[in-house]
């Protein structure tokens, strides 16, 4: 049995139905993200965890208990707030110690638990001063330190980093991942950043209008995109999504033909997912491929099974110093391709690239699924 | 600060004559604009000085001379006569006691007036309710009710809780100040105040971040723990704001302090203020009045001095940062 559950959860306000049916499970001392575009409810869910928020129908299950309908403080939780929430009228002792204190815990006590946090996460200097004399990190530990004391079962991240810069954010992830390593407690961290989503997790869900569109292993979510706005959200830069047409009749070689300008169409073998593609001959489907599986041929990942060579027109090149970025246009799309830092590439100039066909994953443009 | 309309170099008058005539309009302007601001300073400040002056000079400096003259020989006296002797109605013990009773009456009708809007503040933003938005729109309904419109049926309502007093002190030997003008009078200013104060406090946490109250309710707190823990701490500006309101409203009251508490004892100062300017005993003693006026007039100018720099940044704030 999982040790947190979300059961057929739903939420309505008014006439809006913010979350439909969520079915979600993470194993105890997990790390589960939730991510998705502003609005697609990941926040809300979080609060309904929390207990912020009641739910409209369906359970929260902590350790095989059900929370719905508990007080927050009743649901052994911490919360971290993506402005922090510190108390602007206590010191960092204080907003460390108000749950205790509230709880009527001894003042020696409280004293023991704030130094040991604070030894944790290196704020033990900071603890005389008010939350307006810190910087944006320091306030960030500080709030991370009023979760950990309570030695909770689950914490509850709301987008904690999003307010930092970008240098200071990834150094913030991670701690917060070493963080997660050390105390192990189960993590339900809200992002819509898809790179934290990434790093951080145990299991992704990714939602989507209140819907859950997939939830899955990081892998899984990045190489096995239940749908078009999964493969499409997460991974940057953004997985090629082409328009192909399926060649093949009722047996034999199933193939793909993608439409190139000034040239024949690219005509690709699909053997591994034919029987899968082979409904739709004669029908356009979506074409995708990340842009790490479509590279120069030196670069091609040599233990991929099906690895194909296309020459394609070069409109732009992007060096990003690790690697160098392609754009090409293929089946009237833009397309990018991820090649080697020193591939020597001219804009207008016919390159020759490898499709690993092996990351390849196909669409019903009709309803956005998965067919293979 | 140039942007007068006479003033922009389009004015064609402004390029024939060159940059020079350009800055002499621009110094002609100056000169009428402050002109003005000095002329309307003095207007507005000519009564205080009058005030002043009249109340540090003797009786026969006023009857001979200039109002606006500086006393010849300043003197405390009308003050120590104001304060401790002079004539309210028939008893003449100076104004001292009234002052006192004014503020037995002010303190807490401002105490409690500004607690309950902050707490209908709190409620209204953080523990919303269905209707909430029609309740907070009666609350600021009654900011327009005029004074007038309630004198009678307050009196009536006031007469009830008279005789309520009168029944429990028949029964248990106290009144528990049920019918004393005094409390009627802090009761009255808290009912009437209550639009106010909610309207201040509700706008200023409309603004409050509301994560704070969540992470309180995480941390265990009940709803009192995080309106004192949490919510009033952060609540400074405002709370000076509504006391400095409250305060001079409550304080400078004449009608309702007329009205339910306008004879006798518990009467306030500014009752007691218009009785000495109008009790006579042959000759009226201005510097006496004047003196009387200032004493009065002080409280409310001591709340400004003091607290007078949260005003306009407790004004001003929630207008500006969302």
């Amino acid at each position: 049995m999982a040790f947190l559950e979300i059961d057929r959860l739903s939420k309505t306000f008014g006439n809006v139905r913010i979350l439909k049916e969520i079915n979600l499970e993470i194993e105890k001392g997990g790390f589960l993200v939730l991510v998705g575009p502003s609005g697609c409810g990941k926040s809300t869910l979080l609060n309904c965890i929390a207990g912020l928020e009641p739910i409209t129908s369906g359970e929260i299950r902590i350790n095989g208990r059900n929370v719905a309908g508990l007080h927050p403080s009743k649901r052994d939780i911490a919360m971290v707030f993506q402005s922090y929430a510190l108390y602007p009228n206590m010191t960092v002792a204080g907003n460390i110690a108000f749950g205790m204190e509230i709880r009527g815990v001894p003042k020696l006590e409280r004293d023991k638990a704030i130094a040991r946090v604070a030894e944790t996460l290196q704020i033990g200097h900071l603890l005389d001063r008010k939350p307006s004399q810190l910087s944006g990190g320091q306030r960030q530990r500080v709030a991370m330190g009023r979760a950990l004391v309570r030695d909770p079962q689950v914490f509850l991240f709301d987008e904690p980093l999003s307010n930092l810069d970008a240098k200071l954010r990834v150094d913030m992830r991670t701690e917060i991942k070493r963080l997660h390593h050390r105390v192990k407690t189960t993590i339900v961290y809200v992002t819509h950043d898809q790179i934290e989503a990434m790093t951080l997790a145990t299991k992704i869900a990714v939602l989507r209008d209140g819907v859950l569109q997939q939830f899955g292993t990081p892998a899984e979510i990045y190489n096995n995109p239940a749908n078009m706005f999964v493969a499409d959200f997460m991974g940057s830069p953004a997985m090629n999504l082409l328009a192909a047409s399926v060649e093949g009749g009722s047996e034999g070689d199933v193939r793909v033909s993608i439409d190139r300008p000034n040239a024949p169409p690219l005509s690709l073998p699909v053997n591994g997912v034919g029987e899968a593609l082979r409904p739709f001959a004669g029908r356009n489907v979506v074409f995708g491929i990340r842009p790490e599986a479509l590279t120069d041929p030196d670069g091609a990942d040599r233990n991929a099974h099906s690895v194909v060579e296309g020459d394609c027109l070069i409109d732009v090149v992007e060096p990003a110093g690790s690697d160098t970025f392609a754009v090409t246009r293929l089946g009237g799309k833009e397309v990018v391709a991820r090649l080697r830092a020193d591939a020597r590439l001219q804009p207008g100039q016919t390159a020759r690239l490898a499709f690993n066909l092996d990351k390849a994953v196909f669409f019903d443009p009709s309803d956005q699924s998965r067919i293979a | 600060m140039t942007a007068l309309p006479f003033d922009s170099p389009e004015t064609p008058h402004a390029h024939d004559m060159g940059q020079d005539t350009g800055r002499g309009w621009r110094i002609t302007n100056r000169i009428v604009i402050y002109g003005l601001l000095v002329l309307f300073a003095v207007l507005y400040l000519m009564p205080l000085f009058v005030m002043l002056v009249t109340s540090f000079k003797t009786m026969d400096e006023i009857q001979g001379g200039n109002m606006l003259a500086l006393p010849q020989s300043p003197t405390l006296e009308p003050w120590a006569k104001a304060w401790g002797e002079t004539c309210v109605g028939l008893t003449c013990a100076g104004i001292k006691g009234y002052f006192w009773n004014s503020l037995k009456m002010v303190v807490p009708a401002v105490l409690i007036s500004t607690l309950l809007g902050a707490l209908n503040g709190y409620v209204l933003t953080k523990w919303r309710f269905r209707g909430h938005n029609l309740v907070f729109g009666l609350m600021l309904f009654a900011c327009f009710i005029p004074f007038q419109s309630v004198l009678l049926p307050m009196a009536t309502i006031l007469g009830s809780i008279g005789r309520f007093g009168v029944t429990l002190q028949n029964a248990f030997g106290t009144s528990l100040g049920l019918g004393n003008p005094t409390v009627n009078l802090v009761f009255v200013h808290v009912v009437y105040g209550l639009g106010f104060t909610t309207l201040f406090f509700r706008n200023y946490y409309e603004a409050f971040p509301s994560e704070l109250v969540k992470a309180a309710q995480i941390d265990g707190a009940s709803f009192f723990q995080i309106f004192r823990r949490i919510m009033l701490p952060n609540s400074l500006p405002i709370f000076v704001v509504t006391v400095i309101y409250q305060f001079t409203n409550i304080w400078n009251d004449f009608l309702f302090a007329s009205a339910y508490a306008g004879t006798g004892e518990s009467m306030p100062m500014t009752v007691a203020l218009n009785n000495v300017v109008n009790t006579s005993t042959g000759v009226v003693e201005y510097n006496v009045n004047m003196a009387a006026a200032m004493i009065a007039a002080l409280p409310t100018l001591l709340v400004y001095v003091v607290a007078g720099r949260y005003f306009v940044r407790g004004l001003m704030a929630g207008a500006v940062k969302g």
